[in-house]
Parts: C-alpha cells; structure tokens; sequence
C-alpha cells in the first residue's frame, strides 16, 4: 500500500501568484495513495524541508511528490532531506510547476489546471519508483597524462608533487613539446630553455613520474576511476636502459640527409638522433624510414660505435597495458600548414619562413646559432615584413581557422623587438587586423616594440608576396593611413594560425570526450569547469581545450592536476544509480544494446536457464556493468523484446506519466 | 529435384544428423516445415515441391542448440535470415549444416487462383511449367503465372553462407519489390489511411505473422509482456491494430530480410509485407542501401548512425510522393 | 461535449534532461509564454523515446507528441540523438504511410541556451496541431473520457 506525500511549494509569490497552490495540493490528496497534501511558502527551505521530514516519519511515507521549481534546481536537495528522514532518495519525484508552469503562464485557472496534471503525473511516477541504492566503484590511484610538452609535464609534476603515480606519455622521442624549439618568451624575455628544461630534469627524476616516450596510446577502456589503457611504445632501435645518451652514433651515422624536425627542417639530422642537447630521456632514436640498415640491412655503423651496445635493430613496438584512474588530455598544437596560402610565396621562397621558423633562426640551439640569416642565401636580413593572422579569423573559408589563435599577437610583437634589438640597422614592419595584447604586462610589452624599437606597425593586410630577384616584394595596404604599401623585403614572417594536434581526434574518440567544431576539446562547462571534459575522469590541459600561451598553459595545467589528486585521493567513487538492467529471462542476446552503447557498459555471458522437463539450456544473455553505465537509455530502445529497462526512468515509469498528462 | 534433396536427406541422417525439411500436410499445398529422424519418415512424409515457400531458418534457433547436428535445406531466401539470426547470435551455426537448395520460385493458391484456375487438387513441378490437377482435368500453366507475389519480385537467387548446395549458384536481382509501396505512398493520406484501415481492421490478431517471422524470434514477445505497455491478445479496436502492426514492423526494421512469410501465412490476407518494405524502402533512401542478412558484420542501420543523417523532418518535406 | 468550445490540443513534450528540459527551464526563467498544453515529460536521452511511448500517448489522448533533445553532435551520451533521429526518422514515415497526419509527430533539437527556441517551437507545434483538430486516426475510444 502506496502512502504517498505531496507538498506544493509557493516559491513565494513565484508560483503563488499563477497558480491556485491551495487548489493543487487539495486536488492532489484525491489521487489515489495520497495520504498527504500540504502547501508551503518555501518548501526548499529549513522549515519546508523539516516539514517533509517530520511526515515522512508521522505517517511513514512511501514516497514523496514535491511540487515545485526545475528538478535541476532543487531535486538533490529534496533526496538529501527526504534520506535523512530515512526514505529513500530516489522515492522522491519533483514535478516542475515553476518553470514549466507558473512563470509561463498568466492565467491562474490554467496555470492551476495545468499545476494538477503535472502533479499527477508525478504521483503516477512515484507510484512505480523503487528504491535505488548507488554503487560504489574503486578508483585506481595512478594517473596518465597524454602529451608531454609545458602543460603535461607541469600536470604529472603537480600530480605526483602529491604522492600519485603518473605516466606521461610523448608521441616524441623527448618531452618537452612546441616549447622547447622557442627561442624566447614574452613578456619577460626570458629564455624558453632556461625554464622548460630544469622542470623537464625534475619529471624525469621525479620518482612517482614514468615518463614513455616515442608512444601513442591506442586503446582506452572503462571509466572514470577505472581506466585500462593500451599504449603502444614505438620501437626506436635503441635500448634506452642502456644508452648513455654520448651521441657518438648521431655523429658517425652516414646518412646526413634527413631533415630535422626540431629546427623546423631548415637543417638536417642523421638518421639516428637525439632531437636536440637537453632531451629527455636523453637516447638516440633511429628514424626506420631514413636508416640504411633498417631498410636495406647493410650499414651498422651506428652498432659499432656505440660502446654501450644499445643499438637493437631487431628491436619491436613494445605494448604496454595499465590501469589508471584519471586521464588528462595535453596534447598540444601545430602552426597549420602555409600551403594553401599562396598569397604569401610561402612555398615559392626559403625566405618566407612561419613564425616558429623565425624561433629556431633566432635560436642559439638552432641552425643558424642564433644569428639571424636568411635561409636562401645565408645573408643579414635589413628588412622585415611580419603578417599577423595568417589563417586565424578567417571566415568561413577552408584555408583557415574561424578563432584567433591568440599568441600570435604577443610573440610577433617580440620577434619584432628582438629583431630590432639584435640589429639596430633593420627594418621591421608588422601587419595587423588588430593587435591583442589583454594580459598581465602584454600591453606595456607591445608598446615597448614601438615606441622604444622603433617597429613600424601597420593596420592592414597583406596582400601579396612575390619573390623577385633575392628581394620580396610585398603588396600590401595601410589602412589607416589610406593607402596601398610596396615594400622590398629580405624576409617575410607569416603568424600561422595553430590548431590542435592531429592525434587529438582519435584520441578524443577513444577517450568518448567530446570536440568542437575545430577540434579543440570542449570542457565540461565552458565557465565553471574548464579543465574538466564531459566524459567523467578525463581532464583537459593546454593548448588542446584552446590557444594559450605558456602561463594560461600552466595555470591550467595545475588546474586539471588539482582536479586530478582531488579525484585519486578518493577511495570509492559514488554510481548513478539510474542504469540500465537487463532482464535476462527476456533477453535474445542479439548484441543490439551493445552496439548503441556509447560506454561499452554491456558485456555478453553464456548462462545456463531451466527449460521444461528439467531440462537446461544455454543461452546468452546481456549484462550491464553499473559502475560504466551512465543512464542515457539508448540500450532500451535498441532492445527488440524490452528486456533492457533503465532504473529511474522504466518503461512503466514513463508510460504512467503519459497516461497521466493525456488523460 | 525432389529427388537429389530427398537423397540428400537421407544421406545426411545416415550421417548423424536430424534433418530439417519439408513434410506434406493435409492439402498439397500447406506444406510445413518438418524435422525428420528416421528414414522411414523421411521416405514417406519429405517433400520438396513448388509449394514449399515456408522459411526453415528460424527453426534453427532452437535446432541448433538441442545437441547433436542439424543438417536444414535452406533456399536462397531462407539463407539470407540464417544469416541474419547468425548476426543475432541466435543459431549456433557450428551445430547446423546448410544444404542450400536453388529455387525456381514458390507458388501459391492465390496465384493459381488469380490465373483462373478452379477445383485445384494438385500440382505437379515441370521445370518452366506447372502440370496442374483440377477437379476438371489437368492443365500445364508457366510457373511465372502461379508464383507468388513475393517470388515474382524476388531479390535474390544467391544462396549465402551453405556448406553444400543443389543446384546453381544464382545471384542478387534487380527486383521491383518497391512499386506497391510507391503505389501507395503517392495517395493522399486520406487514401492510404483509407487503404490501411481497410487492410489492418480485418485483423484477427491470430499472431501467425509474429509466429512464422525469423525476425520475431524474441524469448519473450512485448506482446504477451504485461509489463511491457503493449500487451493485448485482441483486436479490440483500430488502435489496437494499428499500434500491433507499426512496432511489429519497427522492430523488426533493420532486420527484416523481406522473406515474405507474414503475408503468406496471415488468414485474412493482409498485404502485411508492405509495412516491412516501407521501412526497408526508407532505410536504403536515407542511409544508403541495405539487406539483412547479407552479411554478419555491417552494422544493422537502426543501430548504426551517420553524422549527417537525414533529419525527422523530413517525412514531412518530401511530400507525399518522395 | 460542448459545442463551440474552442479546441485545446493534448501535447506530449519529450524533453531530453541536459538540452532540452533544461531549454525549457531556460523560457520559464525568461517568462517566454507557450500554451499550457503542452506537458513536458524529462527522460535522459532523446534515445530513451521507445516509439510504444509515443503510440501511448496517442491511444491515452494526445493530439501531438514532439521529441526534444540536444542538437546533433551535442549529445550528453555524445551519440544518443544519433540514434534516436533515425528511429523517429521511421517511425514518422512510416506513421505518415498508414495516413496519420504526419504534422502531429515531431523532432526539434533544443540546446539548454534556447529558451526562445523552445517556447517558439511549443507555439508553433500547438497552432498547428490545434489546426489539424483532434487525434481521430490513432485514438483509442476505451481510453476516451467522454
């Protein structure tokens, strides 16, 4: 025997005033298994919550309606006192009569009207309710960070600064990301090195962090607390316990032609490498699509050099399985590619470089030791041409981004500096749409470049690059000062858009956390949980949510670590209980269900039945992992024999609430 | 013809397996499926004539888990929902050894009938033609006139996933199973809603069309299911009909083969394969081409999606002639 | 039954609990109006709609039933709408072949920042259910009060 509660709440004048609260809560105690109906003033409050409490222990009430504002507003409230009065939480039904009712409405006959349908409707629910009782899963204390530039390194530190385990894992063969091929950083200018480099040490010496380089991950299973994840270690042909990082190898190594990543590819490597002086793990790494032996089988240099004995040239992927219980997304960006870009010669002239080029020019580590040469003839440059927003705010078309990318603002606004500063005897001109400079000491920084260095900035685009005996000849217009530029220039650096690494779509696929439109990683909430993705214990650090510079990066980056230890320092895990059952008497075991479910929350059993005649038969059936499922239904409706129901929202539940509103 | 399967058939007993084929009834065309243990029954009651269009394959799901091999003879249609019960990890394929059987086309009364034939007591397969008994002496007819609706637009002669087979290999065809349903789909909605009340209020929910289809194999049907919302066991009212026939069809949408054996066996003669060819109708239009049972790995359409699948909407845009 | 009474259609609103249901929260908060006959019923997913809800709702009374979820790729199960937009996808063709009038059925993807979208939607929905009058193809007289 159902002895149902139901309280209308006032919301003070909110629902009052549209709707006949009296008139509810008396039509209400008519419906069948109402013991109670009262209206209150505010029922969220103190008072009201008391008031619900003392009748669930008068008239030991089977369940409760309260009618009041949104279910999203006040639910978990209403459950929490409804608990501690000793009923079940999820014997609690809300209908929503502000919202949905009075605040949409004038008319208080059918605001009042409307009010009791919603009402029984809830009552029809509640009716159909069972107790529910959420599980409780474990969580495994080791974290995996994905991408191991500023933002994953300074995750994993702040990770294991709090004593978990964590794992970063590089697609490279060093850490250390887009930061370590930066020359300089705005505004302080100091050197990127200098302060990338001691904290890449510190992740590497830290004890609680595993750094696996030159690896992908490839699989993700399970959930928040419980993940298991595959993760494929790249064969690099060298033993990295026993390379001692001497260099001799990338030294003797006869194949010279391979063109160097780290410098952007404006020198060459060899075949075996380390990328560059600082890197960690500090080991060589052969490239197998450039290493003479590996591909043809005659070479071995490198094999007998190295007195260590680390060469392995038999040496396989090796997979790594592990268990971690929070994921964190850092995986970075690229400039876009400038070769749809045309306008600018890009990939006419050598001396039309990107701006992450000009870093490596600029760079004591780079191909030009630091002085700044133009990459066609190894001549000083005298004149400059910077292009801002190559590719960023771009509209609709398919060459470039629809967002500003950001940094480039800042970092153009430096090269121009340091340019000047360099070489007093340049001309440096910077074309911009506008120039954005919000952020702690950046304004000051940009004003500088013009008013101290002297950098001629121009409004306007450019609109033509064209290479024209060893000069550049740039069209562009100034459109402040209304007229149209020709400019003969010895370089010309185009501020390329950037865009989230591509070994971020896959991965956010395999993580199930969602992207935008530009694949970048959407938070969970854009304002109020911005490290966090959608899909429950994956977090997001770094450029991959969207453009940052490195101190954003690294605020962010605590930020998702604290979210992280926040999350392993928990020893179970509460479960929505609202999951999906399967009824394994009705279910055909067709796989319908687990195909639809986005959470691969359904696995498949063999189980034994009893047939007639003592008999048994074998038969297979679904069942659902609680601890993974989170309640979407999709199973439900995939099911043909409606074997599978969803706890909180069954068939029946449904059902009794139309037939309560049609009626 | 006969013979060679009726051969087969007892070679394969001999061998060790139950054999599933097909049995005389009491008229000579209601021939049932049939599962036979012994030579005598096979030698006495086996047939395989123009008349056996029943679909073996959802026999199989409980065959195939009794124990011991079943050995089934599976013509080209019925292999396409072996298949597709194999997709469902309904039959046990290891425990089931497939004798497809290429198929001239079945024929039914309604079609000898519709050729003017009365006081029918026989037929006899002559190959392109049938020798048929009348009360008034025999006649020989074309097959082609005495085939029913569903093998004279048959889709398919290939015969899938069969570890042995009599007769040819065919291939798929090029069929015209759609014109009734585009037929209707150009009325207005007063006509169709007309057509359908017409066809679904003489149903006598006898359930026959659940019962014979492979598709409706569930262990429990939402229709005997009083939990399930829509349990009824009458026609109480047009709702009723409408409401046992449109999810019949939907849930069987995706997995439909189009065998046609809901229209064969409904006694009232409702044209209930139309509402399955609609839903397969839509499925190729919006989601690309699709045949259940083809295959054991694409993914059915209703549990599968594409980013830029077609919106609800659209039923409304298209007009009434899409 | 009186005569000259005006028409008030039954409309079952679908809502999807993360988009939709809270868009409609969103047009209370904004006091955008929409009839009140509309009632609104919160499921998780859009793919949570079994199309046995919908026949339900007709044979109790209903005049329309209209399915509100995230928009397409918005999902909060990130591919429920997915399926669910192929399913009412077929449903409704096939609801509208046995000649039931195709405008009393409806999909609209609400995203929890369009109040607006929602009341629009529910006004636009009523007018033109209340247009087509009351559900006599697929009603069910046992059901039916009077």
């Amino acid at each position: 025997m159902q002895k149902i509660g139901v309280f209308v709440c006032w919301c003070g004048s909110n629902i009052a005033a549209t709707v006949d609260v009296e008139t509810v809560s008396d039509a209400l105690a008519r419906e069948p298994g109402v013991v109670f109906s009262t209206n209150y003033q505010y029922m969220c409050s103190q008072a009201g919550q008391d008031m619900i409490q003392e009748k669930i222990r008068e008239l030991g009430l089977t369940g409760v309606v309260i009618c009041s504002c949104s279910p999203r507003m006040h639910e978990a409230t209403f459950r929490r006192a409804c608990e501690k009065a000793g009923l079940n939480p999820y014997l609690v039904e809300i209908a929503n009569i502000r919202e949905q009712c009075s605040w949409i409405h004038k008319d208080k006959a059918v605001g009042t009207e409307k009010a009791i349908i919603l009402g029984r409707a809830a009552i029809a629910k509640v009716q159909l309710n069972a107790p529910l009782t959420a599980g409780e899963s474990p969580v495994t204390k080791r974290a995996l960070v994905i991408g191991g530039g500023i933002a994953g390194i300074q995750t994993a530190l702040d990770i294991a600064e709090a004593g978990f385990p964590v794992d970063i894992v590089e697609k490279k063969p060093t850490i250390g990301g887009k930061m370590t091929q930066i020359d300089k950083t705005f505004p302080t200018l100091d050197c990127a090195a200098c302060i990338l480099t001691p904290k890449m040490v510190d992740a590497a010496q830290n004890e609680k962090i595993n750094i696996i380089s030159y690896a992908q991950v490839e699989e993700v299973a399970g959930f928040v607390g419980n993940f298991s994840v595959k993760i494929r270690k790249r064969a690099r042909f060298v033993d990295e316990t026993k390379c001692t990082g001497c260099g001799l190898c990338t030294e003797k190594c006869p194949q010279k032609n391979v063109p160097n990543e780290f410098n952007q590819g404006l020198d060459n490597r060899r075949a075996i490498y380390i990328p560059f002086a600082q890197a960690v793990p500090k080991v060589a790494t052969i490239d197998p699509n450039y290493c003479t032996m590996l591909k043809t089988g005659k070479c071995g240099v490198c094999s007998k050099v190295c007195t260590a004995g680390a060469i392995d040239y038999r040496q396989q992927d090796e997979i790594i399985q592990q268990e971690y219980g929070a994921i964190v997304a850092a995986t970075g960006f690229e400039p876009i590619s400038m070769e749809k870009f045309d306008e600018f010669a890009y990939s006419q002239s050598p001396d039309v470089v990107t701006s992450l080029e000009f870093e490596r020019l600029m760079n004591a580590a780079g191909p030009t030791g630091g002085t700044l040469l133009r990459p066609s003839d190894g001549k000083h440059p005298h004149t400059l041409v910077f292009v801002q927003c190559v590719g960023s705010r771009c509209d609709g078309g398919e060459k470039g981004k629809p967002y500003c990318s950001k940094i480039c603002c800042m970092y153009t606004a430096k090269h121009a500096m340091l340019t000047r500063e360099k070489y007093p005897d340049t001309e440096v001109y910077v074309f911009y749409i506008d120039v954005r400079t919000p952020g702690k000491n950046f304004d000051e920084f940009y004003r500088r470049a013009v008013e101290e260095y002297g950098v001629h900035y121009v409004k306007g685009m450019v609109g033509k690059v064209a290479p024209e005996n060893g000069k550049l000849k740039v069209q562009a217009s100034d459109l402040l000062g209304g007229r149209q530029l020709h400019i003969d220039a010895d370089m010309v650096v185009l501020a390329a858009a950037i865009e989230p690494d591509r070994s971020a779509r896959p991965l956010a696929t395999m993580l199930t956390a969602s992207m935008d439109t530009n694949d970048f990683f959407t938070e969970a909430h854009p304002k109020l949980r911005p490290v966090e993705s959608p899909t429950a214990g994956v977090f997001l650090s770094g450029a991959c949510q969207g453009p940052k510079d490195i101190p954003e990066t690294v605020a962010q980056a605590g930020a998702a670590a604290a979210k992280v230890i926040g999350l392993l320092s928990r020893d179970h895990l509460t479960c929505n209980p609202c999951v999906a059952e399967s009824n394994e008497l009705m279910c055909n075991g067709c796989s319908a269900c687990e195909k639809v479910c986005p959470y691969g929350a359904i696995t498949y059993i063999d189980k034994e039945f009893r047939g007639p005649n003592r008999t048994t038969l074998v038969r297979r059936v679904a069942q659902v992992n609680p601890a993974v499922c989170q309640g979407c239904g999709a199973c439900t409706v995939a099911c043909p024999s409606g074997a599978m129901d969803l706890k909180g929202f069954s068939n029946a539940q449904i059902m009794a609430e139309v037939d309560a509103i049609c009626k | 013809m006969q013979e060679r399967v009726k051969a087969k058939a007892i070679e394969l007993l001999e061998s060790g397996c139950r054999v599933l084929g097909w049995k005389a009834g009491e008229f000579f065309y209601d021939v049932t499926p049939a599962v036979f243990t012994s030579r005598e029954e096979i030698e006495r009651d086996f047939v395989f004539n123009p008349f056996c269009g029943a679909n073996q394959s959802k026999y199989l799901i409980a065959e195939s888990r009794r124990g011991g091999r079943v050995a089934a003879f599976l013509k080209p249609c019925d292999t396409y929902s072996f298949q597709q019960l194999q997709k469902e990890h309904r039959i046990l394929r290891e425990n089931v050894y497939a004798v497809g059987v290429q198929c001239p086309g079945m024929c039914d009364m309604d079609a000898l009938r519709a050729a003017g034939l009365r006081g029918v007591t026989g037929a006899e397969d002559r190959g392109e033609k049938l020798l048929v008994h009348t009360l008034r002496g025999d006649r020989e007819v074309d097959r082609s006139l005495a085939l029913s609706e569903r093998c004279r637009v048959c889709k398919s002669k290939k015969l899938l996933d069969c570890d042995e087979m009599i007769g040819q290999q065919g291939e798929e065809l090029v069929s015209t199973r759609f014109t009734e349903v585009e037929r209707l789909e150009a009325m207005t909605p007063e006509e169709r809603f007309a057509f359908w009340r017409g066809e679904l209020s003489r149903c006598i929910r006898c359930n026959a069309c659940r019962n014979v289809c492979p598709a409706c194999s569930c262990e429990k049907c939402v229709f005997d299911n009083p939990a399930s919302g829509a349990e009824n066991k009458a026609p109480a009212s047009s709702f009723e009909e409408n409401l046992f026939h449109i999810i019949r069809a939907f849930h069987v949408a995706g997995r439909c083969t189009d065998c046609g054996e809901c229209s064969r066996v409904c006694p009232q003669h409702i044209p209930l394969h139309l509402l399955n060819r609609k839903f397969i109708k839509d499925i190729n239009q919006l989601y690309g081409p699709y045949q259940a049972g083809a295959d054991l790995e694409t993914r059915p359409p209703l549990v599968d999606f594409q980013q830029d699948d077609p919106e609800p909407s659209i039923v409304g845009e298209r007009g009434t002639n899409p | 039954m009186q005569v000259n009474q005006e028409f008030r259609p039954t409309i079952a609103a679908f809502c999807c609990n993360w988009c939709s249901y809270a868009g409609a929260d969103l047009a209370g908060t904004n006091r955008l109006q929409y009839p009140a006959d509309v009632k609104i019923i919160r499921i998780p997913c859009s793919c949570r709609l079994n199309p046995l809800f919908i026949l339900r709702a007709f044979q109790r009374g209903a005049d329309g039933v209209i399915l509100c979820g995230c928009h397409p790729g918005d999902c909060h199960y990130t591919t429920g709408n997915y399926y669910a937009r192929r399913r009412m996808t077929l449903l409704f063709s096939m609801l509208d072949y046995l000649g039931i009038e195709r405008e009393r059925t409806r999909v609209e993807w609400v995203s929890a920042a369009e109040g607006a979208k929602f009341a629009e939607t529910m006004n636009e929905f009523v007018s033109t259910v209340a247009r087509l009058g009351e559900n006599r193809r697929l009603e069910d007289l046992r059901c039916k009060s009077e």
